[in-house]
């Protein structure tokens, strides 16, 4: 792998004439192309490429660039609905949230460069997808990172957790768009495979948004931001495309550096041109660089392309064309303008301090031409590139350990010790404690719109001058998953759209990040299969389709892949924030009830792993017409305005979502577990689906009852809050502050004395 | 009339258009200022915002404090105009020498985004506003900490939410929990706390709105005088 490092030294060619020496490993190898897909290139160009050209076909036809081995499956997932104005294939997807206002939204994985240096991976993670919703025109809102490492215990772990999220603050912080949500998880196999995911929201007014504008015959590609230099060579072929071996610290010069000052200048300079109606087109520079801007744009044009690489502006002398062409340097933007606007387009650029270069035009035919120092170094189709990946319907095969693990289920065992130890273990384990260490190093009230921030169910966003919001939020669940990837995938739709709907919004559309293992093994192309169909299947039940997302393949280090990791980003519409439902108990003496059905179900669960150290078993049941059944009760619960609390339940079942509530209002409570015949760890524990803890307001419970019935919600009065104790009737209690201790304190101190990475 | 605030805005300045609405809020007439205009627009105030000015590589304010817009704030502070730093903006009033003392790295080393309280210093009032700030705690030498103290010049306290001065309470290790201090006029006003995050009541408590109050009915004295 170093070779493909600092290749400059051995394959530097400039022009059309050369071909490439051939050197101990074929150079496509060394850029992660096949045999078969050189062919192809040789195919369609009618010759063999050059260097250059090779390098841009390495890039646009990587696995991160092209969806080669995911593009079959991803095609069946729903798309469509009276509200999507974009979706997937472009920058990021689209929704009209109606009053000519555009939600922007898409999640990305940035794991592999975090595995390699945390804090500059994470960062540079949250800058490109910035860039990604700038590039449709939208003011960048919020973020939300979701984000799993492997045990806090082990000093490597901590190294890279504490990294990803001084990155992730530093550059969010800096840029002024506040971090509002996310979720943080820990199992031992992400130990070598941590996932750093990020999400971004933005707003356009939707008569402005930057699409369907794709530029003209003689439109000017003008290059804003930074300059190119070497850093990120190889970054989507080399770093996100492959396994990282045990020499992955060695591609560390693939991880590029974060400048979020420039970062900051290029968002209000793009979205003061976008105002003043001065671009034709925007687009990102991430992945593949210009190769991937330039194809792009032409291809969206049904054009082509003349590009100077001379015009491009240099970090330092002597750079080949290939890295010009490849180069990930960040806070780069592509603008497509009309020749009459170039000139108001540099001086707004150069107020703010940016530099502005026209390096290339859009021409007739589908030609992507680049110069160097006066030749024509690389000559290749833009559609080929852009939009001709190769496309692979990889071997797929159950896993045979499947069944044997499915079959050890935890929920016929009977409970090791007390209740209370449960309990305690189960609130205090990494996955449930409070995350507040995490997100209290993220701004997330800066642009004055966050109605609800972090450590709630789901962040809501209101629009400027409105009583409308956004509610969004991120969800995975990586046990269920790797017991059962189709419900797993369908789960994490579900429970994200339950967060949703659990703040009183109706869930609207879903983007995602599929993280997952190499691909090319049989066994991880199931997974990815099956997550991919439980995830179109939930997400048509729920009226929320898919406008985009990003896969992340090549988890794997020495041999061991992560759980299947589908993640998933849900976006919903609040009508009147005011009437947002929040998940702390308010007051005392309020009726508390259970929304939903308990079944017996402690299969993957926080319970099993935390009491039993088991990950095993059949995740929970989902019925999701039970699901969508509870949203609707839950939105018109907000219209009514009948609940004083409202938390959705996951990991670690009812405990866990009487104790976060109890906890957030620092108000206790007094329940009876509803008769059953259940044992009562399983009453606790359970994860069962399509459940939530509410508190009625006073006087309101009639009128609560009589809506879930309507509604076909079981519903089960609990008790009461108030007092200052967690108490289970008949079983046990705990003191608030005790519980406090426990849920807060388990991630501070396991990252005590650990000086910040930085 | 309603008195007219001028909010700065700097290359990576984040908080202006957050000051900007809360001036409007407050019953002021806010208008943007780019950090290369000669003046203020002709406003009784000025806000210079929070954010990473020039985005805080060199030392935080240091670069800011050199801006073209710095000498019109520079007249205004010293004709008796209310001026008020907020976070990147008092550090930036430290830099520029408008006010003493100096923001350094916070104690526990990392950005920290939470609802606090502080004590005014002159009326007593326990305010709940937000911080978000890496470089937050309060530094100066010891001569310049008595003069700073006997002066009156420390506006706000980190406090509990009752008001007890308490090290526990002191989110950043800023000296004596001074999270605001004033010039020896009153005039200038720099604080690490955000009070423009603090003033709907739609999205939380409201303890900025007294620091608005003050910029507002200073603006209007000084219109009238």
């Amino acid at each position: 792998m170093a070779a493909v490092l600092c290749p400059g030294r051995g394959f530097g060619v400039s022009t059309t004439r050369d071909r490439v020496q051939p050197p101990a490993e074929p150079m496509h190898r060394a850029l992660a192309l096949t045999d078969d897909e050189v062919d192809t290139i040789v195919a369609l160009l009618g010759r063999e490429p050059n260097a250059p050209e090779l390098a841009m076909f390495a890039a646009m036809w990587s696995e991160h660039c092209s969806y080669k081995s995911s593009k079959v499956h991803l095609r069946t997932l729903p798309t469509t609905g009276s509200r999507i104005l974009v979706g997937p294939g472009e920058d990021a997807g689209v929704v009209d949230l109606g009053e000519g206002v555009a939600c922007v939204f898409k999640m990305e994985s940035h794991s592999h460069p975090s595995a390699v240096e945390p804090f500059q991976g994470a960062a540079t993670g949250v800058g490109g997808i910035v860039r990604d919703v700038l590039a449709m025109g939208a003011r960048p809102a919020a973020l939300l990172d979701p984000l799993r490492f492997g045990p806090l215990d082990d000093a490597r772990n901590r190294y890279l957790f504490a990294g990803v999220v001084a990155g992730i603050g530093q550059y969010g912080n800096s840029i002024g768009v506040p971090t509002v949500g996310g979720e943080v998880k820990f199992a031992p196999c992400h130990g070598p495979n941590p996932t750093v995911n990020v999400m971004c929201v933005g707003f356009a007014p939707a008569d402005r948004l930057l699409r369907g504008r794709p530029g003209r015959r003689g439109s000017v590609l003008v290059l804003i931001g930074a300059s190119t230099g070497r850093d990120g060579i190889g970054g989507v072929s080399v770093l996100a495309s492959r396994t990282l071996d045990e020499d992955a610290h060695a591609s560390r010069p693939s991880v590029q550096i974060g400048d979020p000052f420039s970062e900051k200048l290029l968002v209000e300079a793009c979205l003061e041109l976008a105002d003043r109606g001065l671009l034709e087109g925007l687009q990102d520079l991430g992945g593949a660089g210009l190769t991937c801007a330039v194809s792009e744009s032409a291809a969206r044009a049904g054009l082509g392309a003349e590009l100077d690489l001379d015009a491009v502006p240099q970090r330092e002398p002597g750079m080949e064309p290939f890295e010009i062409l490849t180069s990930e340097s960040q806070e780069r933007m592509l603008a497509v303008v009309r020749p009459d606007a170039v000139d108001a387009v540099r001086d707004v650029c150069r107020r703010w301090g940016l530099s502005a270069s026209s390096v290339g035009n859009l021409v007739e035919g589908g030609g992507l031409r680049v110069r160097h120092r006066g030749d024509v170094v690389a000559e290749v189709p833009a559609a080929a590139l852009a939009n001709e990946g190769p496309e692979y319907q990889r071997p797929a095969e159950r896993p045979r350990w499947l069944d044997r693990v499915r079959e050890d289920d935890p929920t016929g065992t009977t409970l090791p010790g007390s209740l209370e130890d449960a309990f305690v273990a189960v609130l205090g384990s990494p996955n449930v404690a409070g995350k507040r260490w995490v997100w209290e190093q993220y701004d997330s009230l800066v642009q004055g719109g966050t109605v609800q921030g972090p450590g709630a169910d789901a962040a809501v966003i209101r629009l400027e001058g409105t009583l409308r919001a956004v509610a969004v939020a991120c969800d995975g669940n990586g046990r269920y998953c790797h017991l059962d990837p189709y419900l797993g995938a369908a789960h994490a739709v579900a429970e994200a759209a339950r967060n949703v709907a659990a703040v009183g919004a109706r869930p609207l559309a879903v983007t995602n990040c599929l993280n997952f293992g190499n691909p090319e093994r049989p066994e991880v192309m199931w997974a990815f299969a099956e997550a991919v169909r439980g995830m179109g299947v939930a997400c048509a039940a729920l009226g929320t389709p898919v406008t985009g997302g990003n896969v992340s393949f090549y988890n794997e280090s020495g041999g061991s892949a992560l759980y299947p990791t589908p993640v998933v980003g849900m976006l919903g519409l609040l009508d009147d924030y005011r009437l947002l439902m929040r998940s702390a108990f308010p007051a005392p003496d309020l009726p508390i009830y259970l929304m939903g059905s308990t079944l017996p179900e402690l299969g993957g669960s926080e319970y099993a792993e935390a009491v039993l150290g088991k990950v095993s078993g059949r995740p929970p049941a989902l019925d999701l017409e039970a699901e969508a059944n509870l949203h609707q009760l839950l939105y018109e619960c907000s219209r009514q305005d009948v609940l004083a609390s409202c938390h959705d339940l996951s990991d670690g079942g009812l405990a866990v979502a009487l104790a976060e509530s109890a906890i957030a209002g620092g108000v206790g409570f007094h329940a009876a577990l509803p008769a059953s015949d259940l044992p009562p760890w399983v009453s606790l524990f359970s994860e069962s689906a399509s459940r939530a803890v509410v508190t009625a307001r006073l006087g309101r419970d009639r009128e609560l009852e009589s809506m879930a019935a309507f509604h076909g919600v079981p519903l089960v009065r609990l008790g009461l809050t108030g007092g200052r104790a967690l108490r289970f009737e008949g079983l046990f209690e705990l003191d608030l502050s005790d519980a406090i201790a426990v849920h807060e304190g388990t991630i501070p101190k396991l990252m005590a004395g650990r000086r910040l990475a930085g | 009339m309603k008195p007219r605030v001028a909010v700065v805005t700097f290359p990576g300045s984040n908080d202006d258009r957050d000051a900007l609405r809360a001036v409007r809020l407050m019953g002021g007439e806010p208008v943007s200022v780019w950090h290369a205009d000669p003046g203020l627009a002709g406003a009784d105030a000025v806000i210079l915002p929070g954010g990473f000015s020039y985005g805080d590589y060199l030392r935080t304010g240091a670069i800011a404090r050199f801006a073209r817009v710095m000498e019109a704030v520079r007249e205004l502070a010293s004709a008796g105009g209310p001026v008020l730093g907020i976070c990147n903006g008092f550090q930036i009033l430290c830099e520029a020498g408008l006010l003493p003392g100096a923001l350094i790295r916070n104690r526990g080393l990392a950005f920290v985004c939470r609802w606090i309280t502080i004590r005014d210093e002159r009326s007593g009032d326990v305010l709940p506003v937000p911080i978000k700030h890496g470089e937050g705690q309060f530094a100066a030498s010891p001569d310049e900490l008595e003069r700073i103290e006997g002066d009156g010049m420390v506006a706000f306290r980190y406090c509990s939410p009752d008001g007890a001065l308490d090290e526990a309470f002191n989110p950043n290790g800023s000296l004596r929990g001074i999270a605001g201090v004033r010039n020896r006029r009153g005039n200038v006003l720099g604080m690490m706390p955000h009070p423009e995050h603090a003033v709907d009541p739609d999205l939380g408590p409201t303890g900025g709105q007294q620091v608005f109050e003050w910029l507002l009915s200073s603006a209007r004295a000084a219109v009238s005088a």
